[in-house]
């Protein structure tokens, strides 16, 4: 009998894993069962069907890892999630409060998360993204290091012959923007667009709908991007067809490709011709001595950049001219995900770009606008959570276990935070078509980007865990019979946290504030900068035309007959650019060490007049054709560059290396005009009188005709005299608003996210002022009862908030004033950072918080006593 | 709501527990199934199937006397409730009911009770 034992590990096995209150009968009904078959069978048999009939025990209800059923978990799941529910439904405002709050901050971090992811993979729609470089040169010019991106088109057919090993494909374009006039049929536009070499295409990765990169091989050929093309030909198949380029060249279309995303270098190009057509012949493509050209290459895998830099600086330096060997000139390979964000040197060194600091500075505000609804979340959650100390209280009587607490307390802020993603999903699908306006981007809405629902599920479990944890761990702690008495008090260890939290708060949005005003200011002091000349009431045109400058002289004195132009003058560099330098010039008394450059155009006869010039001294050029050849006229800046002291009269002389010595007479002295950056010092420049040499039309139009009637008119006369090109003007006063853009673009968006966080700021206030009155509704009671007015009851209420808020301006205010003063260091037009900013940041801050509290504070007060001491 | 329809072997267990009276236990019912129809069961799968008929009210159980053949451990009775009674009937009538609506049948067969 003794031997006939079960089998043991079959016994152990099943004790393992059963339940402890089955173990007895399950075990006896065994036994019975082994028993009886070794009398029926054998004891072999029996062993083994032991083993069976244990493995058959392996079900759900006699497993002791399986919750008991007893305790019916999701029973209370459903309670909890029922009674969160109804906690919300009970508190509508403050729910509305705390859900919204969260959400508004949560879609100002999305908005921004998807801007700086936007900017981090700019140009990561080319495929040879990880190994395209651009090549640039870094030089020296006078006592300046500076580093310039245009090459020359020789290096680049020296790179493709001589280092074939190590880059996989040399193409070059054309640099500077090209913006031509392409024309089909009735349709003439003014685009820009690429000059590049036949392998170009194929290492940016257009993508092509129709044709094949093979059709680029054609020197007269021509890509067109899908929109460009619809724009040209509409509806037609533009396959095959010709396109008209500045009225006089045709090329062939050789395929359309897809538009390049706007967050690519290369997003403006509508179409991509062949380099050697813009340069004039493949024989310009070996030239050293014009640097024109943009030198990309495809760099094998492996090879290190800066040395492969020193090797091509060694092969080329052969070839360099005078200027090329005085200049120093050094190369850089400067790798494709650098160009967007990496973009910045100085003296030959990378330095953090302006985009740089943007891309910074907007991430470090969206994680402020973040934490700061975290933080009113959180705030308003521990807040709500002391009112429950008595149904703690309660539950703890009727028998809940601590950890159920806690985990009704974590439920409840996940379902909060859950709703608030959900919302701010929402509101994220409305906002993101105006932040894409706004930002000029083209970010697609992130619906399928698992990093973004990674980051967001993160966040959520985050934010619900952190906030429900004060609730959680320090409610469910109470000992029942105290929270039922009432005796619970948080005491003052609770409220300092939450008054550090305000502080916080009121701190970044005081200094949002401060530095919302301080970039409005810097644009507006920008702005108000005398200009220089009248942009006002004058049209720009770039004729693209060859016909343009032997038709000049008539055509202008047409439009002035009409009579809806009061002046009209030509140059050969737009007013609104700075292009166009030369060193060279010397004049008598001049300081021998002297070697700068002056920006240096050239002007008709009129153009004085026609952009409205502010002459200091002299006059402007005559309209006589054969006077003042030889005459210039200076501007303010080159006038003290030089030292000089009214110079009318004074000779200089121009030595250019391009052409032959000449001496000048200077015939008068402007005002400096804003061409370049206005948050930059003007230029000093020299004005040359050229009849010959305009590419740029300035119309001043007649103060009393309306633009609407004298535009036609001026276009019957422009198109009577080139019939072959567009006249499309801009208004010079656009044109000059648009070197604005950027900044107020920045100013605007800023502008929005301290509202927003002001406005999450006020919002947490408001709900935690309402929750302190609420709590104080006795003790209000109890001092209007002996007398207290209401006046001094809404001081008792509005003190402690304004306290914080006075300590918050005094830590926002050095802050941001360290900040903003290095941010306006950069711009060499500044605006003043006076006391009225701070004080009105300080101040607005303040008030906007007594209007916020003072609301809770007289309802409060107000309220009849007999209410609120009525109940209990 | 519980599941309160019978299966077949539900069914059947029910009413062995009820054959089966003051020895109704899981061993027992496994043994006495396996003799009445002739297929073979696991005292486990029965076990089971008890515990879920006593969760729909249909049996109840307590802890008997314990024997030496079990090593001198209880086991557990199970006997049926009133519902467990009502839902067997409702199951025979039922079928019954079908029974005679079926033509090849009806007629021949005389099971009222």
């Amino acid at each position: 009998m003794i031997k006939q034992r079960p089998p043991k590990y079959a016994e152990r096995f099943l004790g393992w894993f059963i339940k402890p209150d089955l173990a007895e009968e399950v075990l006896g009904d065994l036994d019975e069962k082994f028993y009886l078959t070794i009398e029926t069978r054998s004891l072999r048999k029996a062993r083994r069907n032991y083993w069976y009939q244990v493995i058959n025990y392996l079900r759900p209800f006699a497993f002791k890892f399986f919750k008991s059923k007893y305790r019916n978990n999701t029973a209370m799941l459903k309670h909890n999630f029922k009674v969160s529910y109804r906690q919300m439904l009970r508190n509508k405002g403050y729910s509305i409060v705390n859900i919204g709050g969260l959400a508004m901050g949560m879609v100002v971090a999305m908005l921004i998360g998807l801007w700086v992811h936007d900017e981090l993979t700019f140009n990561k729609y080319h495929k040879n993204y990880e190994t395209l470089v651009h090549v640039l040169r870094h030089e020296v010019e006078g006592d300046r290091r500076e580093t310039n991106s245009s090459l020359i088109t020789g290096l680049g057919t020296m790179m493709k012959e001589k280092f074939a090993d190590q880059l996989d494909g040399v193409f070059m374009v054309r640099a500077r923007e090209q913006n031509r006039v392409l024309a089909a049929g009735d349709r003439k536009f003014r685009q820009v667009g690429l000059f590049m070499q036949e392998n170009g295409p194929e290492l940016l990765s257009f993508e092509m709908i129709q044709g094949t990169y093979d059709a680029f091989e054609n020197m007269g050929s021509i890509l067109l991007s899908e929109s460009f093309a619809k724009k040209l030909f509409g509806d037609e198949d533009p396959m095959g067809k010709f396109v008209t380029m500045d009225a006089r060249d045709n090329f062939l279309v050789g395929g359309i490709y897809k538009d390049i995303p706007k967050n690519s270098k290369f997003a403006d190009a509508a179409y991509v011709c062949r380099l050697a057509v813009v340069l004039g012949g493949p024989k310009y493509l070996n030239v050293w001595g014009n640097y024109n050209t943009d030198i990309y290459a495809k760099v094998n895998p492996n090879v290190d950049l800066e040395n492969l830099a020193d090797q091509i600086n060694k092969a080329a330096a052969p070839n360099f001219n005078d200027y090329a060997q005085e200049s120093g000139m050094k190369f850089y390979l400067h790798p494709m995900k650098d160009w967007h964000l990496k973009s910045e040197f100085q003296d030959h060194k990378q330095v953090t770009s302006q985009q740089m600091k943007l891309v910074w500075l907007y991430a470090i505000i969206g994680i402020f606008v973040l934490v700061l609804a975290c933080i009113n979340f959180m705030n308003l959650s521990t807040a709500r959570s002391e009112k429950r100390a008595k149904e703690v209280g309660i539950r703890k009587t009727l028998g809940s276990v601590r950890r159920e607490l806690i985990g009704q307390f974590y439920m409840e802020s996940f379902l909060y935070t859950l709703l608030a993603f959900a919302v701010s999903l929402g509101f994220l699908s409305l906002l993101l078509p105006w932040f894409n306006e706004t930002s000029a981007k083209e970010i697609a809405a992130p619906w399928g980007m698992p990093t973004f629902w990674l980051a967001s599920i993160g966040f959520v479990l985050f934010t619900a865990l952190v906030s429900g944890s004060y609730p959680a761990i320090f409610l469910s702690s109470f000992k029942p019979i105290k929270a039922l008495k009432g005796t619970v008090t948080p005491g003052k260890g609770a409220t300092i946290p939450r008054k550090i939290l305000v502080v916080f708060q009121f701190t970044i949005s005081i200094a949002l504030i401060i530095g919302t005003i301080t970039v409005n200011k810097q644009i507006e002091s920008a702005k108000n900068r005398p200009v220089g000349y009248s942009p006002k009431g004058m049209l720009s045109v770039s004729p693209a035309s060859p016909n343009f400058r032997k038709n000049y002289q008539a055509m202008r004195t047409e439009m002035l007959r009409t009579g809806m132009a009061v002046e009209i003058g030509g140059s050969n560099y737009p007013v609104i650019n700075a292009l166009g330098w030369n060193p060279g010039f010397t004049w008598e008394g001049m300081d021998p060490t002297f070697s700068e450059s002056f920006n240096t155009i050239s002007i008709t006869p009129g153009y004085a007049e026609a952009v409205d010039m502010k002459f200091i001294y002299g006059r402007p050029f005559s309209m006589e054709p054969q006077a003042d050849r030889n005459g210039i006229i200076l501007n303010r800046s080159a006038m003290e560059a030089m030292r000089l002291d009214n110079p009318v009269g004074m000779v200089i002389n121009f030595n250019p290396n391009w052409a032959d010595p000449r001496d000048y007479v200077v015939i008068g002295v402007v005002e400096d005009m804003v061409k370049a950056s206005p948050y930059e010092k003007t230029y000093q420049s020299v004005m040359f009188n050229n009849l010959f040499r305009p590419n740029y039309l300035y119309i001043k139009l007649n103060p009393n005709k309306s633009a609407s009637e004298a535009i036609p008119v001026l276009e019957e006369v422009f198109n009577q005299f080139l019939p072959e090109a567009p006249f499309d003007y801009t208004f010079a006063d656009d044109d000059y608003n648009k070197k604005f853009i950027a900044e107020e673009r920045i100013a605007s968006q800023a502008s929005f996210f301290s509202i927003l966080a002001i406005f999450i700021s006020c919002l947490g206030l408001f709900a935690l002022a309402s929750f302190v009155a609420e709590q104080r509704t006795k003790e209000i009671g109890i001092r209007k009862v002996l007398g207290a007015s209401i006046l001094s009851l809404w001081k008792l209420l509005s003190k402690d908030f304004a306290v914080l808020v006075i300590i918050a301006c005094l830590i926002a205010i050095p802050i941001s004033s360290s900040v903003l003063n290095d941010w306006l260091d950069t711009f060499e037009v500044q605006t003043e950072l006076s006391w009225w900013i701070f004080a009105a940041g300080g101040l607005g801050a303040f008030l906007i918080t007594l209007i916020t509290v003072s609301f809770q504070a007289i309802k409060a007060a107000m309220a009849n006593p007999v209410k609120s001491l009525r109940s209990e | 709501m519980k599941e309160t329809r019978l299966g077949d072997f539900e069914e059947t267990l029910l009413l062995l527990v009820g054959i089966l009276e003051k020895e109704a236990y899981a061993f027992k019912i496994a043994e006495e199934f396996e003799s009445q129809t002739k297929r073979s069961t696991s005292i486990g799968a029965v076990h089971s199937t008890l515990n879920r008929l006593s969760d729909k009210g249909f049996l109840t159980s307590e802890m008997g006397a314990a024997t030496a053949e079990r090593g001198g451990r209880r086991k557990r009775i199970y006997s049926i409730t009133a519902s467990g009674q009502r839902a067997l009937q409702d199951s025979r009538d039922f079928k019954l009911s079908l029974w005679k609506q079926f033509p090849a049948f009806a007629g021949d067969l005389n099971f009222s009770a």
